[in-house]
């Protein structure tokens, strides 16, 4: 794989686990000693991406801003990939007025008209907004596609499949991305999941399937330029599951007291991972490493200062909005 | 053994639990006496609830009664409704009431219809639990209390406890009932140890298993003043604002309803009949709702009870926002209903 493309990849995952800790720290930050999901300066639930980042980053290499993307409860990293500011993305996080959604959606609700970027928490209710988006597309005679995404616990969900049959019987250009961290909470995918591969139940909607077995961004990337061509061509959807990881807790404040594979995941991050193969091969070192992850410092901490700075919504303000 | 007034239980307890513990123990006190009540549901197994309300029961009484099941609702709350259909008395859980909207056919054109449509003759008896309410800033799609949707549709009683005593007797009625009940449990009143609670999150509750009746509102404190009729967590903000006010001299009654569905008109007709003022308190919408019901029954009994307009304090029809600041600005807080209440007497 070309180089320059390689270290795209592995910039934008660093970007992404370094924005993921950065909202770690600040969520934690004042929710000492005792954790109290709705205080301090980012209250409610947060659910963190980390372990991810190779799907978002090998899917949205393949998109421009006038594709669209839409998210789940977990949604950072497709942002980020994306191509949503970090800015207004870490305000809306923090609830102020400079965010996306003026402080009204917070984590789980970030909208960005500019990037055709939307997110959910209601699980697969991602999927059909996306062939809406497709439509238009297509009949405003452009190329330009939507990209699904959802967990594999949504695979089990009524959406998911309505949204598979009717995107292949009006062949839509959209890409349904199904990240399979092996978990839908505290259920593992083997309790919740007839099938070993959700790639397999696009054989049912007569759309290509493919499963992305070990969480690298490289394959990620060849599968998704693929299913991205196939889409772009007017032949139709397909479905993409990659097996990926939930290096964290369900939520903040998970204490995955249910997890029977908590051992094994720090040795399955797929950062180090990546970086130790570009290393082998001769396309990174220590600088570059170094400069990787100090670029993506200077951008998230520019956008955790931004939100820290921006208002707190007006109580006064509290009813606009609600109509157009 | 009938628990009317949860404040004075028959057998006085020291036993003290919290909400969520209190409603697990009424479940599991059913699943001991009744072969045929089970639970399933999300993470109901070894998670034990998101907001702790089954807590225990995996352990106790293993994977064939205690079932996790996919992210499915319209499939697992109509194989309750089947099951129920059979005679089993099915416990199931959909984790926030802000997604009956992936398995709402289930739910009122199935389990609330069947008992009718069969003219009587097929029973549903079956608890639909869920989690409600906001104010730690979860956002539009997870802050909801809508128990003014599910009361509107008919064929299903709703209840919602307030306090740990009637969380469990409310549990062992709803089982208990022949017919589906939705038990609607506010995350602030579990006494959940990652969540702000209310120092009555944890109070005693009597160790015997004992029901508390559906559709008994219940007068957790007596005032000639004025009448605030509320319920589920604004219970709690009612009474700490009466307790303020009684020292201004203003003498408030809070009635918890407990129940929606059936409503218990006749207690609050007999309050209202007394005080001549109403003030009802509703973290649901305002409109189309629980507070216009609540209203409408005093007017259609008798207008002239009222000798100071009606007050609502209610969500003002809008999504609930995320950012603190705003979603405190709507929610029915201490602050919004002490006003309501001297704007009420002072007519
Ligand atoms: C319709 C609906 N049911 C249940 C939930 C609660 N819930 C939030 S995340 C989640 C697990 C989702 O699992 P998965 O799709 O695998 O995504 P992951 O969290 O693993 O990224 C559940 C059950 C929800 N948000 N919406
Ligand atoms: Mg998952």
């Amino acid at each position: 794989m070309d180089s320059q493309l390689t270290l795209d990849l592995y910039r934008t995952m660093v970007l992404i686990r370094t924005f993921e800790e950065a909202i770690l720290r600040e969520y934690h930050a004042d929710k000492k000693p005792v954790f109290d999901i709705g205080a301090g300066q980012i209250p409610g639930e947060m659910h963190l991406a980390a372990g991810q980042e190779p799907v978002a980053a090998g899917v949205c290499a393949h998109l421009t801003t006038d594709d669209a993307v839409t998210a789940t409860h977990r949604p950072h990293h497709f942002a980020i990939a994306h191509g949503v500011d970090l800015r207004r993305m870490a305000a809306e996080i923090f609830g102020r007025v400079d965010g996306l959604g003026r402080g009204r959606g917070g984590h789980m609700h970030l909208f960005d008209p500019g990037t055709h970027f939307s997110c959910s928490g209601i699980i697969a209710e991602g999927y059909p907004p996306a062939l809406g988006q497709a439509l238009a597309f297509r009949r405003r005679g452009t190329d330009r596609i939507a990209v699904a995404v959802t967990g594999e616990g949504a695979a089990n969900q009524g959406a998911f499949h309505e949204s598979l049959n009717l995107a292949a019987l009006w062949k839509l250009p959209v890409v349904f991305i199904v990240e399979d961290n092996d978990w839908g909470i505290s259920v593992p995918r083997s309790v919740s999941t007839c099938v070993t591969s959700n790639a397999d139940r696009a054989a049912g909607y007569d759309m290509p399937g493919e499963r992305v077995e070990d969480n690298s961004v490289e394959a990620v990337y060849e599968a998704a330029g693929r299913a991205v061509e196939r889409a772009r061509a007017g032949l139709g959807p397909s479905l993409i599951e990659v097996h990926t990881l939930r290096l964290w807790g369900h939520f903040e404040g998970d204490a995955q007291g249910y997890r029977s594979d908590l051992e094994g995941v720090p040795g399955r991050d797929p950062i180090p991972t990546y970086e130790a193969a570009l290393r082998r091969g001769g396309v990174l070192d220590d600088i570059g490493v170094k400069n990787a992850q100090e670029a993506a410092r200077q951008r998230v901490e520019d956008a955790i200062a931004f939100a820290r700075q921006s208002a707190e919504p007006d109580p006064a303000s509290a009813l606009d909005h609600v109509f157009a | 053994m009938t628990l009317t007034d949860a404040t004075t239980p028959t057998r006085p307890s020291r036993r003290r639990l919290s909400t969520s513990k209190a409603m697990v123990e009424g479940i599991a006190q059913e699943m001991e006496r009744d072969p045929d009540v089970f639970v399933l549901g999300e993470d109901v197994g070894a998670y034990g609830g998101i907001f702790s309300s089954t807590t225990g029961l995996l352990d106790r009484f293993g994977p064939e009664r205690v079932l996790d099941t996919p992210i499915s609702e319209t499939a697992f709350i109509g194989m309750a409704v089947g099951a129920a259909v059979e005679g089993m008395r099915p416990i199931v859980e959909l984790m926030f009431a802000d997604f009956f909207g992936v398995c709402m056919d289930q739910i009122y054109n199935h389990m609330a219809k069947i008992h009718f449509e069969s003219g009587g003759n097929v029973r549903v008896p079956m608890v639909l639990t869920t989690a409600v309410g906001g104010g730690y800033s979860d956002g539009a799609q997870h802050s909801q209390c809508l128990w003014g949707t599910f009361a509107h549709l008919p064929g299903m009683k709703v209840v919602v406890p307030s306090t740990p005593a009637d969380a469990k007797g409310l549990m062992i009625s709803a089982i208990r009932d022949d017919n589906p009940v939705v038990y609607m449990f506010h995350k602030g009143i579990m006494g959940l140890p990652w969540m702000a609670k209310n120092p009555r999150s944890v109070e005693p509750v009597p160790e015997e298993s004992y029901e508390v009746p559906i559709g008994k509102a219940n007068v957790v404190r007596p005032g000639s003043d004025v009448t605030i009729v509320t319920l589920s967590l604004s219970v709690h903000h009612a009474l700490d604002v009466a307790d303020e006010l009684a020292g201004d001299g203003v003498d408030c009654e809070v009635i918890d309803l407990r129940s929606i569905v059936p409503l218990d008109t006749g207690t609050i007709l007999e309050s209202v009949g007394r005080t001549g003022r109403l003030v009802v308190v509703d973290e649901d919408y305002l409109s189309f709702g629980l507070s216009g019901e609540v209203i409408a029954r005093v007017a259609e009994s008798d207008p002239a009870m009222l000798r100071a307009p009606a007050a609502r304090v209610a969500v003002p029809d809008l999504p609930i926002p995320y950012a603190r600041s705003l979603e405190y600005a709507v929610l029915p807080t201490a602050d919004r209903i002490r006003r309501a209440v001297l704007r009420t007497v002072g007519t």
